[in-house]
């Protein structure tokens, strides 16, 4: 490792390449949220200024502002939609999380008769999209008493086949005699899940972790279909409400899609911090 | 008879371990699935009753509906490009950004345009390559007087796939660089320190012949991820092509079935429509996984 160090500290024309050709990269891939912090700052002119004009000219905290005053006039109060789209996402996270790991690892690492097959319909079942599958699916939501419940926006999100996939893929690389070495401690299946491989796999974690943050925290379309009642609604239909086609409040909108896109950023920093601790001292191959 | 005792519940733990995701799987996952396919053999329109059809849709899909047959061409030549070199370039980036400093900064600024909303991609590729003067990518051309007027970049139909090719893979590096990234981070790094005493000079030495085996089923996880996203692309493809597409050159087989399934009602026949691309992923997954896959699968 110290080795290694030494040989990036070194300055060569290689690396200058490569570090001048990758932010080269990175500012045209970071566009996206570079023009969101932007909009976020323009004043109403500039939002509707054409041609339009990438960077901010004179930036203003008054979308901020129209943003708070907009919050303040809905029926619902703003801070527990903010609640509905931060309990249900942390919750899907969590127990999407917990139950695909825990079946991958069940799979892959105790033998179970019917494992294989279950597997390879795991994997797909991941080539399958259809509009006429999101009927059952409603059906399901519905006997089971969920409509208008947080529920509906969690139940349904959990057993995700690519996640399933991944833990599987990280966790077929644990050497197989560290297993055997916990079993002859006498650690049960369960203390071997939860102490050697989850531990283990905390890259995959984190990684599902960004994914399964990600598209519940963006997610409209559940909330659309199981939700019927203004107070259980969650952030992106908030945001959405927000501007709604009306042009005075086009500062406020963008103000609060800047907002609800910053906590997927720092969700996604603290999750990357972990993949790259676990580089820093050691990986589990080999 | 201990060990059996011992073994016998280790089974039943691990049952009971995968229950919970197989339960919500065959509620949310399988179920779906064959009532979808059942029907793709169906007339169905949601109001009236479902009737019994054979393989009537199949066979209009291929001897009748010409717009098919053109989204099929659309989508492969779309997956052909879009897919490898997703694959491709998803796994070379994590590979460098992994040996920089500021890792955590450089994969964020990667990752952004998967992090961020639509509306602030669609705005930004707008920018680029709006068909007006002001495109930025327009405005470039013109100035280097390489064109004289404008190109209509998303109206043309001889440029929009390729349009909708470069933006998709700017999008949709996601899923598979976040995958490299927790794939190379834990790989012991000791195995190099013991590679360079094998006598393995560089890094591209290294990268071939210690790296590269060992994510192996990360890449085998991508590669199926990235055949799946291309065959099942759609978004982009409306927000930068509109529906219906000039000529229906950005129409794919994701935008046909939706529209048979959300505007014409007709839901047998969009799910048979899904059924093909299913098949299309299958027969794609299967070499992928005879080429990839561990002594397991």
């Amino acid at each position: 490792m110290r080795k290694l160090l030494k040989r990036r500290k070194r300055f060569s024309w290689g690396w200058f390449f490569t570090y001048a050709l990758m932010l080269l990269l990175v500012c045209f891939t970071s566009l996206p949220l570079v023009y969101l912090c932007v909009t976020a700052f323009k004043p109403l002119d500039e939002l509707f200024l054409y041609p339009p004009r990438f960077m901010v000219k004179n930036p203003t905290l008054n979308n901020f502002f129209d943003l708070f005053t907009t919050m303040d006039s809905t029926v619902v109060p703003f801070t527990r939609y903010i609640f509905n789209s931060v309990f249900t996402t942390l919750a899907t996270v969590l127990s999407a999380v917990f139950i695909c790991s825990m079946g991958a690892y069940a799979i892959e690492k105790l033998s179970l008769p019917g494992g294989k097959i279950i597997f390879n319909i795991v994997v797909y079942a991941l080539m399958f999209s259809a509009p006429a599958a999101q009927i059952p699916i409603f059906i399901a939501v519905s006997r089971m008493g969920m409509i208008d419940t947080y529920w509906s926006l969690i139940i349904p999100n959990l057993a995700v086949p690519m996640y399933f996939f991944l833990f599987k893929q990280f966790i077929s690389d644990i050497p197989q005699p560290l297993m055997e070495s916990a079993v002859i401690d006498g650690a049960g299946p369960f203390a071997r899940y939860f102490y050697v491989v989850l531990p283990l796999i905390k890259p995959a974690v984190a990684t599902v972790s960004v994914f399964a943050f990600i598209s519940n925290w963006n997610n409209s379309g559940g909330a659309m279909v199981y939700i019927t009642s203004q107070a259980m609604k969650t952030l992106p239909y908030a945001v959405a409400s927000i501007s709604d086609g009306s042009i005075a409040r086009a500062g406020a909108g963008a103000a609060a899609v800047f907002l609800t896109t910053l906590p997927t950023v720092l969700y996604y920093l603290i999750q990357q911090k972990k993949v790259i601790s676990t580089m820093a001292y050691a990986g589990i191959k080999g | 008879m201990m060990r059996m005792k011992s073994r016998h519940a280790e089974r039943v733990a691990g049952y009971l371990m995968l229950a919970p995701f197989l339960l919500l799987f065959a509620i949310f996952v399988v179920v779906p699935v064959f009532y979808s396919m059942i029907m793709s053999f169906t007339h169905y329109n949601i109001i009236e009753p479902m009737r019994y059809a054979g393989f009537v849709n199949y066979i209009e899909l291929f001897t009748n509906d010409s717009l098919f047959l053109t989204a099929l061409g659309n989508t492969i030549r779309f997956a052909i490009i879009a897919g490898p070199v997703g694959f491709l370039s998803s796994f070379f980036f994590a590979w460098i950004i992994n040996q920089l400093r500021f890792k955590t900064a450089f994969s964020l600024a990667f990752y952004a345009p998967s992090i961020t909303s639509g509306v602030a991609i669609s705005v930004v590729w707008m920018y680029l390559f709006s068909s007006d003067r002001y495109g930025l990518i327009n405005s470039l051309l013109t100035k280097l007087s390489i064109i004289s007027s404008p190109i209509l970049w998303t109206k043309d139909p001889t440029f929009i796939m390729p349009v909708i090719i470069i933006i998709s893979l700017w999008m949709s590096m996601g899923s598979g660089f976040l995958t490299n990234l927790a794939g190379l981070a834990s790989i012991n790094q000791e195995i190099y320190e013991a590679g360079r005493i094998d006598g393995i000079k560089n890094r591209f030495m290294e990268l071939w012949h210690l790296t590269l085996p060992l994510m192996k089923p990360y890449l085998l996880f991508n590669a199926i991820m990235s055949t799946v996203n291309a065959l099942n692309m759609n978004d982009i493809a409306v927000t930068v092509a509109g529906f219906p597409s000039p000529d229906y050159a950005a129409h794919t087989i994701v935008a046909h079935m939706n529209d048979f399934a959300f505007t014409r009602f007709e839901l047998g026949y969009a799910s048979a429509i899904a059924f093909v691309l299913f098949l299309l992923n299958f027969c794609l997954g299967r070499v992928f996984m005879k080429l990839l896959g561990s002594k397991d699968e």
